[in-house]
């Protein structure tokens, strides 16, 4: 018994210590976001600040159009989300249910998709976009998460989730004759929430977190999204001004880590699903 | 149904892939729009007369070479430790898996904030005990390193809850058989667990090595390709050839390069795996 209680009390101690390098970045860009330009390199480090530098919050919106640049990355993120839900549940559910020619071969190259880093295709796209003159705007960063790598991993979940489902109710709706598309509107899609909230979670935070594809195809920088805004607290020399990119930091972090912790098992359980089936 | 996904991925995957291997037999100038074919020349220079790409290369297979099997160990290990039903094990979960939903731009910036030289955090740390602790970022070795172990710390948490899930798929019966059988724990995860864990270690480690071939972000705000080009990596130097020299015919050829690099690594593991099971 007191065996067990040691060897109990050993693993706590082993997972705290473990957990410093995760736990203590996060501590250090909330509490480093509240200190002056000069605390934040004080010696010794403080754990806390000393005063509170509230205004810090104030002067990141100062410093850019910050609250736009949110606004940008927010609404983007959720129209990534919306149309990925959209198209890759019509896709899912045609490769689950609809015969058409070359169905599987088509699927597994969707697939072998995902073995492919997309950035291998930036410089295309560059062009394609400029070409379609949508360079400097949001649309290519809408587009390319809903059928790149993101929409890809959308589709098999989707067309997974169908596959498994029994065809009993489809049956009995097609007798009482609904089509193939009302029968996937009214019936299929409402079965499929669970993996809709999963493929949700994903795509936001997807495209919440896209850098290159921002970098490469927007220069305004009213039309900036979070991470290259981020990217952009700097001085004249192209130095960080670390207390404000710091709070910067923390007001773009913090929220996405509260809901987090709150529905931290579905989001857990979101990328266990998209990482052991794709 | 299919066809918006579809024909989505024909404009915006397919076509860009073939196109980008179109592009990689040209000389091509972003700015002026000129274009000539030149064959395989792109590829010419890189492997005889462009020291920067070779380094590139090779930092990239280094990077991946480093971070894969660090990042496997701590997340088996992790997932371990986690399979354990005790009080707080939840909290723990979420906390290892924190960094995970959090942008790589956040993390490269906190860590880098952390890691700068005499100022650093971890450096002032190592000061109170005495240690005088090295350049981090601007020192060769260490930049590598640096930038592999905190890209660890930021994905490690993907990898340990796929290993978590497939852990607790295994029927407790398997375990407890084993353990009358005389097994000690050692034993238990020797013989029964791991082995049971292999597709899963096979899965994680294709993921995982092409993730790695497609650091960027982390990259470039942690180090910005330096030392001296120490860490710069595939990635980093198609958008450097492409969009700050460019050369997007060059910066074509290199992308055909990590379409090649990644393939090429994802099927030698698939085949090093499958000869062992």
């Amino acid at each position: 018994m007191r065996h067990r209680w040691a060897w109990n009390l050993s693993w706590y101690v082993l997972l705290l210590i473990l957990s410093l390098p995760f736990i203590f970045p996060f501590w250090w860009m909330i509490t480093s976001s509240l200190k002056t330009a000069s605390e934040v390199f004080a010696f010794p480090p403080t754990l806390l600040p000393p005063s509170w530098q509230w205004t810090n919050f104030v002067e990141v919106f100062a410093f850019q159009p910050f609250a736009r640049q949110y606004f940008n990355s927010l609404y983007i993120a959720v129209s990534v989300t919306v149309l990925t839900i959209l198209i890759s549940a019509m896709a899912g559910y045609a490769f689950a249910r609809v015969r058409f020619p070359l169905r599987n071969v088509i699927f597994l190259v969707l697939l072998s998709a995902l073995m492919m880093p997309s950035e291998v295709t930036i410089i295309p796209n560059f062009f394609l976009f400029s070409a379609l003159g949508w360079l400097d705007n949001h649309i290519p960063l809408i587009l390319l998460p809903v059928f790149g790598a993101n929409g890809v991993v959308g589709t098999f979940l989707m067309r997974q989730f169908f596959v498994q489902l029994p065809t009993a109710l489809e049956d009995a709706a097609m007798i009482d004759g609904l089509g193939r598309f009302g029968i996937f509107w009214r019936i299929a899609l409402p079965l499929a929430r669970p993996i809709m909230a999963a493929l949700a979670i994903l795509s936001f935070l997807y495209s919440w977190n896209l850098f290159l594809e921002p970098l490469v195809f927007i220069n305004s920088q009213h039309l900036f999204t979070l991470p290259l805004a981020l990217n952009s607290f700097t001085d004249n020399y192209g130095l960080p001004i670390w207390h404000l990119q710091l709070a910067a930091t923390t007001l773009a972090v913090v929220p996405v880590l509260a809901i987090y912790v709150l529905a931290q098992r579905h989001v857990v359980q979101s990328f266990t699903m998209s990482g052991v089936k794709g | 149904m299919v066809a918006p996904q579809v024909l989505g991925f024909l404009a915006f995957v397919i076509g860009p892939i073939v196109a980008v291997f179109w592009f990689a037999l040209h000389r091509r100038n972003l700015l002026t729009g000129q274009s000539t074919f030149i064959a395989l020349e792109n590829f010419e220079t890189m492997f005889t007369s462009d020291a920067v790409f070779q380094k590139v290369l090779v930092n990239s297979l280094v990077f991946t070479a480093g971070l894969v099997p660090l990042n496997i160990a701590l997340a088996l290990f992790l997932a371990l430790l986690l399979a354990r039903q005790l009080p707080g094990v939840v909290a723990f979960r979420t906390l290892f898996f924190a960094p995970v939903v959090t942008s790589a731009v956040a993390w490269a910036i906190v860590w880098r904030f952390m890691l700068q030289n005499e100022t650093g955090t971890i450096n002032q740390i190592l000061a109170l005990v005495g240690i005088v602790g090295p350049n981090w970022l601007r020192e060769e070795g260490w930049a590598m390193a640096s930038v592999i172990v905190t890209r660890v710390l930021k994905n490690v948490g993907l990898n340990m809850i796929i290993y978590l899930a497939a852990i607790q798929s295994i029927p407790t019966e398997f375990r407890d058989a084993a353990r009358v059988d005389g097994a000690n724990g050692w034993h238990v995860l020797r013989y029964v667990t791991l082995p049971l864990l292999a597709p899963t270690t096979l899965l994680i480690s294709v993921i995982t090595i092409v993730g790695s071939l497609q650091v960027f972000d982390h990259i470039l705000l942690m180090t910005g390709g330096g030392p001296a080009n120490a860490t710069m990596v595939l990635v980093f130097y198609i958008y450097q050839q492409g969009f700050n020299f460019f050369n997007t015919g060059y910066a074509s050829a290199v992308a055909v390069m990590l379409f090649v690099v990644t393939l090429g690594l994802t099927l030698l593991q698939w085949s090093l795996r499958s000869r062992e099971g």
